[in-house]
């Protein structure tokens, strides 16, 4: 059943775009990640215009990244004072992107750029989600993880701008935060994701915050910079396609719901293996498309 | 005085075109089973039948022209091993849709001369590059101009069918043209033209409306006419959803 999307102004079958909302709801069910650096990638195979496909994703993040923050405020595992200069870094990491995502196409570069920024992200993630499972696979049987203290002090901390940060039991400069969620902010307008995916680890890492409260702060910024970079898609592109947005949600609902249910029956670095897998295979497809030689060398392009 | 006689004949020459005599009055009539196409959210593309009746014999070139607009068109070329946009050139007074059938091929019906005059066939049309181009680069404005041409033929919103006028008897014909799902919105034109030894003899001009209707259309009014209220409402809708979502699999 083929359905007329009115922004993409294509049509697609229905089905093929819920199973593709519910192929990366399971994914993300299953690994507990947004799974908006897979939607869009799928979305441009699948033939909707990239600017579209990205603009519709950064929605879809939105929609799906709600019931997560829900949970987690629920818990208390969000610390706002961190989330709240997190979301300020990425409010203009955002309006920079999409006055740079609206520049690069209006020189016709934006799919390449588009292209490139995932090859870039999904080629180094997918190997590090490899290596780093192949280790902890390895390390079972040895004894328990060495004691680590609670977080390293790098010259990162030592920054201008020291504020303290009670929930994090954290004492780091503020233009950490801020300059994290301003580059998640930048990724998110050119690529139509979260971007979960850089800041937990960074969170982890990088500034050293308490796990059990990153996921609930990283949650809590994707949700203002998703919906602002929703509401600017919009207003300057007019790229978001509400029903496809909507038709990819009951999918992913679905599917997160099924992924869930499986995840008790996987180990998880199995899991995050195998998600590195899936990574790195679209990571490589992308690639490999700019290389080959195009259908036809010249194109009909959007005229603004 | 040369030039002016000329002249008046030229116009008398185009009267007779235009105006043919009330003996042949009628030489052609013909219609479209639609004069609406709506595309809704269930189109997926549609067939109209154009029929018509001449008066005596000759060949019939049926031409729909879709609303003019301007178009880019973007080259590719291999840098550092992977294919870049590097050159690009905007047209003006594109048709967005150019269907042309007949009865025989085009050359075997009409001259080119006599083409040109009408725009029939691609080679025919008029649109031109934005910037005029130079006597230098001719040659590239005529390649993009191919391109273009190609790249519409095979998105199916050009097409050029002889034979797929089809005559019942001598003095009946029809012919289907297709309309993909990737239309144009807008007004367009179906031309019939009745062609008897190289001229154009009677001509028909029937329009035909192609327009967005139900939901789809008005998403996006919506979203074109009123951007702001649109990404508040996409914000608010996918939060709504999300929660709905939440509570639908509420986990313990």
């Amino acid at each position: 059943m083929d359905i007329y999307l009115p922004i993409a102004e294509i049509s697609e079958n229905v089905f093929v775009l819920l199973a593709l909302g519910a192929g990366v709801g399971f994914l993300s069910g299953l690994f507990g990640v947004g799974g908006g650096f897979l939607t869009t990638p799928l979305l441009i195979f699948i033939g909707i215009p990239p600017a579209v496909a990205v603009a519709t994703g950064a929605n879809q993040t939105l929609a799906a990244s709600v019931s997560g923050t829900i949970a987690h405020f629920r818990r208390g595992n969000v610390d706002f004072k961190m989330g709240g200069i997190l979301v300020a870094g990425g409010i203009v990491g955002s309006v920079f992107g999409i006055w740079l995502f609206g520049l690069l196409r209006k020189l016709g570069q934006l799919e390449l750029a588009i292209s490139f920024a995932y090859v870039l992200l999904l080629g180094s993630l997918g190997p590090l989600m490899i290596i780093e499972s192949w280790r902890a696979m390895r390390r079972q049987g040895a004894t328990g993880l060495p004691q680590r203290k609670l977080h390293q002090h790098t010259w990162l901390h030592g920054l201008p701008l020291k504020m303290r940060f009670p929930k994090s039991r954290l004492y780091v400069s503020a233009l950490l935060p801020l300059g994290l969620g301003c580059i998640v902010g930048v990724l998110s307008a050119i690529m139509g994701v979260g971007g979960g995916f850089i800041m937990v680890p960074a969170m982890i890492y990088l500034i050293g915050m308490p796990t059990l409260v990153v996921i609930g702060t990283s949650l809590f910024q994707i949700i203002f910079v998703t919906a602002n970079v929703t509401f600017l898609q919009a207003t300057q592109n007019q790229t978001v396609d509400v029903l496809l947005a909507l038709i990819l949600l009951v999918g992913a609902v679905i599917g997160a719901e099924f992924g869930t249910r499986f995840s008790a029956r996987l180990r998880g670095e199995q899991l995050r293996a195998l998600l590195g897998v899936i990574i790195l295979a679209v990571g490589l497809k992308i690639f490999v498309d700019l290389f080959l030689p195009p259908f036809d060398l010249y194109s009909l392009a959007f005229a603004p | 005085m040369m030039g002016l006689r000329r002249l008046v004949f030229g116009l008398f020459a185009l009267l007779a075109i235009v105006q043919p005599g009330p003996a042949r009055a009628q030489a052609l009539v013909a219609d479209l089973s639609d004069h609406f196409i709506a595309i809704t959210t269930g189109f997926i593309g549609t067939d109209v039948l154009l029929f018509g009746a001449i008066e005596g014999d000759g060949d019939v070139i049926v031409v729909l022209r879709g609303p003019t607009g301007k178009e880019l068109v973007r080259r590719k070329s291999r840098v550092a091993g992977i294919f870049v946009n590097d050159k690009d050139m905007a047209f003006v007074n594109v048709p967005t849709f150019y269907s042309v059938s007949s009865n025989r091929p085009l050359a075997e019906i009409l001259s080119t001369n006599v083409r040109m005059r009408h725009e029939i066939g691609f080679d025919t049309l008029r649109f031109t590059p934005e910037r005029a181009a130079g006597a230098a680069d001719l040659p590239l404005a005529d390649t993009f101009r191919q391109a273009l041409i190609r790249n519409k033929q095979n998105a199916e919103l050009y097409v050029e069918d002889p034979g797929k006028v089809v005559f019942l008897g001598a003095r009946l014909f029809r012919t289907r043209v297709y309309f993909p799902s990737n239309l144009p919105t807008g007004s367009y034109t179906a031309d019939v033209y009745l062609v008897r030894d190289g001229a154009v003899i009677s001509a028909q001009s029937t329009p035909l409306v192609v327009s967005k209707v139900g939901f789809g259309a008005e998403v996006y009014d919506f979203a074109y006419q009123w951007p702001m209220a649109y990404g508040a409402l996409a914000v608010l809708l996918a939060l709504f959803a999300g929660w709905i979502a939440a509570l639908v699999f509420r986990r313990t």
